[in-house]
């Protein structure tokens, strides 16, 4: 039988904030173990949370570019439950009444384009991190992630394929990013993703049992822990044998997903409103203010790229699929008004020289104005493409300016006509055979005359000119 | 409704606690005489009363997203058992 995978994610993103969700202690990554701690995210008994007022709008920046309904009336919950990393006994958290809910995205599956339908988005507290010792069964916790804000974006299942999930993530984050509310950095945890995923007989609409995978903190863990979980559950299903609920964690080193725990049913968590914090209310002047804010989104940045510049979807999507990265097409294009060029010279050179300095467009030693200007002189016919590709390489690592280097390597364009049929003549003389061919009907020689005036002039011949050349002198 | 034995188990063992069978007896009696006493409020009409979030007719206390100083380490950890590495020194879970 076939089966068809039922997925759902749930994300938590750490919003950047400068303060903790409800108390003034830094948010800052990598401090030494519980430096930025105080009563309140220690639990003492006593204290009180106050909200962070740029936590929500935040989350109602989400929202809205999710296009979720944002709740006029929001608060917060306790989730109760034991764990060393976790000092009040409780997460203050968001059950009822979550601030945004029924949202969708726009995604894009090997050519096909889907919604993927956003159940709820909900604000709440991170817990501590443990540091397992390595030789003795005891853990050290440390306090400080204790407190910083996060969203929790839920998705419905309405992912099929662990494709669909690792592009629905992929485009979640862009969009994070796109707001600059959280860093997307998923090795540190300010991107979290947790999966349910199921099976169930092709074409049922009925739902099969869940297992809930964790520990998957990259988009290859995520595709493969998917992978890995459908085999399994597909085997089961094939030997009559159930799928028990559960929650698995991905191990990375042996490929395969392991048994944590049964999972624990919604009302063990035993979640009450918080007493300690008070209702928020989000009024539509709020709402409306927070949507003047928001950015040009990937998906309206992408469509504008297409009409306005004329570009492909593929480039596109690219160019958009990293903010910083569309900035600098557009930068470059203010200056060289040649989109389609521009996108292609980003998406081969660029990309590729940047993926092997292992450094981002935001530290890209070629400015947007460098490449522009470098374009600019193959336009001019002062360089060749062929030989702006060596010059781009220079450039990228030194980070010099294309004229200085086309200068310091004598790689100014060969153009002078006269100097060339100099040349031209003396291949011509030196080929009397290929030239009778070529007369003879086998044009298909021109490749090879133009290969010897590259090679007599080390690639720097202007290439228009010397096909035009070589098919005057031929023709007699 | 009425609180079972067993739910009174269950519910100890979530806050983990170990009960004798004679607290589970006393405990199930209190709980129920709790419940029932709060029971009372169902006789209570309230069509037309809009539900509470709070009992405080506040909403939005909010601070502004500013960073404070934190407690020095020594303090965070003064109240903790035990102490190792600048963390709170825990038996393994996982």
């Amino acid at each position: 039988m076939e089966y068809e995978p039922v997925i759902g994610l749930e994300v938590h993103a750490q919003l950047l904030t400068q303060s903790k969700i409800f108390c003034g202690c830094s948010t800052s990554f990598g401090a030494p173990p519980n430096t930025h701690t105080c009563p309140v995210c220690l639990g003492m008994p006593g204290v009180l949370p106050v909200l962070n007022k740029q936590v929500v709008e935040f989350a109602i920046k989400m929202g809205l570019a999710t296009n979720c309904q944002i709740a006029p009336l929001s608060r917060f919950a306790r989730k109760n439950y034991f764990y060393p990393d976790l000092p009040k006994g409780y997460q203050i958290s968001q059950y009822e009444l979550p601030l945004a809910e029924h949202g969708f995205i726009n995604i894009e599956v090997n050519g096909t384009r889907q919604q993927v339908r956003i159940c709820r988005i909900h604000m709440e507290e991170d817990a501590g991190k443990l540091i397992h010792d390595e030789q003795r069964p005891v853990s050290y916790v440390d306090f400080n992630r204790t407190g910083v804000p996060l969203i929790e974006i839920v998705s419905e299942p309405d992912l099929h394929s662990p494709e669909a999930a690792v592009e629905y993530l992929r485009s979640l984050r862009n969009i994070l990013l796109y707001l600059e509310i959280c860093d997307g950095n998923m090795e540190e945890g300010s991107l979290r993703c947790d999966a349910n995923i199921s099976l169930r007989p092709m074409g049922s609409q009925e739902l099969g049992t869940r297992t809930e995978l964790k520990n998957m903190n990259s988009f290859r863990h995520l595709q493969r822990a998917l992978e890995y979980e459908i085999r399994r559950q597909r085997a089961l299903l094939i030997n009559g044998e159930a799928v028990i609920q559960e929650t698995r964690l991905w191990d990375e080193a042996q490929n395969q997903t392991l048994s944590m725990r049964g999972k624990e049913e919604a009302h063990d968590y035993r979640y009450f409103p918080d007493p300690d914090l008070v209702p928020v209310e989000i009024s539509p002047d709020w709402i409306e203010a927070v949507r003047q804010s928001l950015p040009e989104l990937p998906e309206a940045k992408k469509a504008r790229f297409m009409a306005d510049y004329g570009l492909p979807e593929y480039d596109a999507g690219v160019l958009t699929g990293d903010k910083a990265l569309a900035q600098y097409f557009e930068d470059c294009v203010q200056q060289f008004d040649r989109p389609k060029q521009i996108s292609n010279w980003i998406m081969s050179e660029l990309l590729r020289e940047l993926k092997k300095a292992e450094r981002g467009i935001e530290s890209c030693l070629v400015t947007p104005t460098a490449l522009a200007r470098l374009l600019s002189l193959i336009e001019q016919g002062t360089i060749s493409g062929k030989i702006a590709k060596a010059v781009f390489e220079e450039m990228i690592v030194s980070g010099k300016e294309a004229e200085a280097i086309v200068q310091a390597r004598g790689l100014v364009q060969i153009s002078d006509e006269a100097a060339l049929e100099t040349l031209a003549r003396e291949i011509l003389a030196a080929h009397a055979p290929e030239v009778a061919e070529y007369q003879g009907g086998k044009t298909k020689l021109m490749g090879f005359f133009v290969g010897q005036m590259m090679k007599k002039t080390k690639g720097q011949a202007n290439p228009k000119l010397v096909n035009q050349l070589f098919a005057r002198l031929l023709k007699k | 409704m009425a609180l079972t034995p067993e739910l009174v188990n269950h519910v100890a063992q979530l806050a983990r606690l170990t009960l004798s069978a004679a607290e589970v007896e006393l405990f199930t009696r209190q709980l129920n005489d709790i419940l029932g006493y709060v029971e009372k409020l169902n006789e209570l009409d309230t069509t037309g009363v809009p539900p509470m979030a709070h009992v405080l007719e506040i909403s939005n206390a909010f601070r502004d997203d500013a960073v404070k100083d934190s407690l020095p380490v020594e303090q965070a950890l003064q109240n903790a058992p035990a102490q190792e590495r600048g963390g709170f020194l825990v038996p393994r879970i996982i």
